[in-house]
């Protein structure tokens, strides 16, 4: 009963968001105000309904029903509660629904925060959302129904993918999704005033959040699948530029172009069309993943449909929203104009040229992602291009780009000079100079490895670079306030700080990177009982094998000693598993995680007739940093979000209180605490304190 | 600068910027590309001896065998008409066994000994990789043609 309810709701929300994508819009372009005053209670209902309907999936998983072919074929009676919620989205049809519940998600939000948009923009931006929910809800109940009955039921069910059974599941594909579908507001709003042709500053202010919280979700679910194929995958690698990583990664890249190219959008009112463009580039992006991963063109953990008919519907589907957005793009653009002028030097430049790295980064990685699909495709042979290529290309790119990352902060808008910016990051410089030559001779005499590596050395020069100028850049904006020191850190914005925080996370990241590719060990040995292996300075010896029972598996667990000038440091415990109802054997890495290093340890397979086992033992410096990192890049997002400045609208509506503490705690410290004169709005308050601050008539040029 | 000049400038730099840049990627594509030779297709020296590939297929069965050192393995990979004796160092992934579909990257030895660097395997119990598949199918095929004409059998 509970699936057919599921399926029913389902196909309500199908019909809701007809309704939602034709008479909003038909509304805004006639100016009927009924019209446009539906599409908030209509979306809203529409996000009931998936809701219900993947409730009603998830109690399925949860309750075992093996009628359902879809809980049949991904769980299993012996699957633990965690991993049968996790279920839900572990299939095709399943994480389809959960694309949409997202996306309902998303669109339920739009109509909540856009109370001070006027009604029109609301009308398009939500039926061009309610259009892709057509798309994804009539591909779900045509092709792949994710609550089709199987009958006979099932007298279990087949399992879930053992590599799926891990905590890492539960969080990296909502996430993921979060990203991807959170793009779709991003795009909704370039499409909304690409209809409208009013494409000014305050379109930029409106687009800001939605795209930094798209982006912020996706940073943390592609940092999560990367840890997750970290400590799962047991190779002890963090990023294979596989097909499918690549397949989020792209959009990752445009989207990152895109909050940057907003940022000049808004404050600048430049580069107009560009970043119109960006936002439509960055969901289609995002569409072009979900089709890669999920239709089974890529061979990885994440196809599960090998159903022609479903692949040529993504694909349909993806040419028409994309032809179609790109059409009106092409139709429309020339009416929204370039934007504002700027000089050769200032913060204008350095951001496009940002954009311009991150977008040919993103267009090489794709590249290399689809030609071995398109050979394919035509017949032309099998080929693959080597993860060589992607280093290749991915590292002569972003060099620039972390040049550029320290000089546009401290850059001005429209016009800088080139020697003030030399005097201004001259320390930084230094400093980053000196640091990339003493680091990489300190770790090589720590690990042992090499001498003086050039690539670790230019790594920490590009971190340190990065960090540096970001300090420069805080001094610079705490020398410009005036007033006691510790108040002057109130005075800049939480995006401000947001930016701040999240090039501070990519010098986080860098180091990760360097130090990992430039001073990791791995090591695939043979060990006996009491053997013992050296690695980055650690001894790790091999204390034997039992036997360990698990909820659904059994598993071979190893002990394995590690110290370190004779001092114990840690038992780590690595698991070869077999699972009971597939049969499959997994690998369980054990990790002891440190700040400078983790230690990594597999179990390969047992030989002389199981007297010793093949071990996999790996040191691995600072690959931690990289996830802290993303981590931080992600939460530099979120403070940037917490601006005031995206509420101001918000406050002016409602009666003056006196009293800023209503910002909530969420507020940055440069946001709360800070009166406003009296008899000025916030608006103008903050356009009087912010120097950076000029605002574009915007319009039409 | 004039904002003309300034505009010039700028588009100029610009391309010049993007002709590096395609230069450098189109090298680096052609020279990563890694192209897939089926066991036939290895046998019939069609694969280059100077640049890494992969091959694929099944591994034979009984063919799986551990060098005195524990690490280095050697297995066959047949598509069930030809087969290639492969080496690799190293943990095989866990979905590995005899009989079932591989896929493996590497440089064929001038002794026709393939020495892999990689060996992927299925991620799932059910599936099989699209190359190993294909390298089945084409030997199918070529089989099915030779045959044919007597008993239809094959494809």
């Amino acid at each position: 009963m509970i699936p057919e309810l599921g399926h029913f709701c389902l196909i309500l929300a199908l019909v809701l968001a007809l309704v939602q994508s034709i008479f909003p819009l038909v509304g805004a372009q006639r100016g009927t105000e009924s019209w446009m005053a539906m599409a908030r209670p209509v979306a809203q209902g529409q996000g009931v309904f998936v809701t219900l309907a993947f409730v009603a999936l998830v109690y399925s998983f949860m309750n075992q029903d093996f009628s359902v072919l879809n809980v049949a074929q991904n769980s299993h009676s012996q699957l633990p509660p965690l991993y049968r919620f996790t279920a839900t989205w572990g299939s095709h049809e399943g994480s389809l629904l959960l694309w949409v519940f997202m996306l309902s998600g998303w669109t339920v939000a739009v109509t909540v925060f856009s109370k001070q948009l006027p009604a029109p923009l609301v009308a398009r931006v939500l039926a061009v959302m309610g259009m892709i929910s057509v798309g994804f809800l009539s591909f779900m109940l045509f092709t792949s129904n994710p609550f089709e009955r199987l009958i006979p039921a099932a007298a279990d069910g087949r399992d879930l993918n053992p590599l799926l059974q891990d905590i890492g599941m539960v969080m990296h594909p909502p996430l993921l999704y979060m990203g991807y579908v959170g793009f779709a507001v991003a795009f909704a709003f370039a499409i909304a005033a690409l209809i409208s042709g009013e494409l000014d500053s305050t379109w930029a202010r409106w687009s800001r959040p939605w795209t930094t919280v798209a982006w912020l979700f996706l940073t943390l679910g592609i940092a999560l699948g990367s840890a997750w194929a970290y400590y799962e995958l047991g190779w002890g690698g963090w990023w294979f530029w596989d097909p499918v990583e690549n397949a989020s990664f792209v959009p990752w890249l445009v989207g990152t172009a895109l909050i940057h190219s907003l940022a000049v959008t808004e404050k600048r009112g430049a580069f107009k069309s560009w970043t119109v463009l960006l936002a439509i580039s960055a969901f289609s992006l995002s569409l072009l993943g979900t089709f890669l991963v999920r239709s089974g063109v890529l061979t990885s953990v994440h196809s599960f449909a090998t159903d022609p008919e479903r692949g040529l519907y993504i694909l349909a589907f993806l040419v028409v929203s994309i032809g179609a957005s790109l059409a009106l793009y092409a139709w429309r653009a020339p009416k929204i104009g370039l934007g504002g002028s700027f000089d050769l030097m200032s913060r204008e430049t350095a951001l496009l040229g940002n954009n311009v790295l991150l977008v040919v980064a993103a267009g090489s990685i794709l590249l290399g992602t689809l030609y071995p699909l398109i050979i394919d495709a035509l017949g032309l042979g099998k080929l693959s291009v080597g993860p060589p290529y992607f280093d290749a290309v991915y590292l002569p790119l972003m060099s620039p780009l972390m040049f550029l990352m320290g000089i546009g902060p401290v850059a001005k808008w429209k016009k800088a000079t080139l020697p003030e910016m030399a005097i201004r990051l001259r320390w930084a410089f230094g400093i980053s100079v000196v640091t990339a030559i003493v680091v990489p001779l300190a770790m090589s005499a720590q690990t042992g490895i090499g001498t003086f590596s050039p690539l670790a050395s230019f790594g920490i020069l590009c971190a340190m670079w990065i960090a540096s100028t970001a300090i420069t850049s805080l001094v610079q904006r705490l020398r410009q306030a005036d007033g006691p020191l510790l108040s002057r850190f109130a005075r800049p914005t939480a995006s401000f700080y947001g930016m701040l925080l999240a090039h501070f996370g990519v010098a986080v990241f860098v180091v990760g990177v360097t130090m990992v590719r430039g001073y990791e060990s791995e090591q695939d040995v043979r060990m006996r009982i009491g053997e013992t292996v050296q690695s980055g300075g650690y001894t790790f010896r091999f204390d034997g094998v039992r036997e360990v029972p698990g909820p659904n598996f059994r598993a071979m667990e190893g002990k394995i000693t590690v110290l370190k000038d004779g001092a114990f440091v840690e038992v780590l415990a690595p698991q070869k598993r077999v699972y009971n109802a597939s049969g499959m054997v997994m690998t369980e890495a054990a990790i002891d995680s440190g700040f400078t290093r983790d230690l990594y340890v597999s179990l390969g397979e047992p030989v002389d007739n199981g007297e010793s086992w093949i071990v996999r033992v790996y040191h691995k410096p600072y690959i931690d940093w990289i996830w802290a990192g993303c981590f931080l890049m992600a939460l530099g997002g979120l403070l940037a979000v917490c601006d005031r400045r995206y509420r101001v609208k918000v406050r002016e509506r409602t009666p003056k209180s006196g009293s800023e503490t209503n910002y909530g705690p969420g507020s940055s410290p440069g946001s709360g605490g800070r009166p406003s004169p009296v008899g000025t709005s916030p608006l103008t308050a903050k356009l009087g304190s912010d120097p950076n601050y000029r605002p574009m008539d915007g319009g039409l040029r | 600068m004039k904002p003309r000049q300034k505009r010039m400038a700028i588009i100029g730099g610009g391309l010049a910027a993007l002709a590096i840049v395609t230069a450098l990627v189109l090298n680096a594509f052609e020279d990563n590309l890694l192209f897939f030779f089926s066991p036939t297709q290895v046998h019939a020296k069609e694969a280059p001896l100077d640049r890494p590939f992969r091959i694929g297929g099944l591994v034979e069965a009984g063919s799986v065998k551990r060098g005195p050192d524990g690490v280095t393995v050697t297995f066959k990979v047949t598509d069930t008409a030809q087969v290639v004796p492969v080496t690799y160092k190293g943990i095989l992934p866990d979905l590995f066994q005899e009989g079932k579909g591989v896929v493996a990257r590497g440089r064929l030895g001038p002794d026709g000994v393939f020495r892999a660097d990689q060996v992927l395997a299925r991620h799932d119990e059910n599936y099989m990789p699209p190359e190993a598949a294909y390298a089945l199918e084409q030997a199918k095929k070529s089989q099915g043609s030779l045959v044919a004409p007597a008993g239809g059998y094959g494809k």
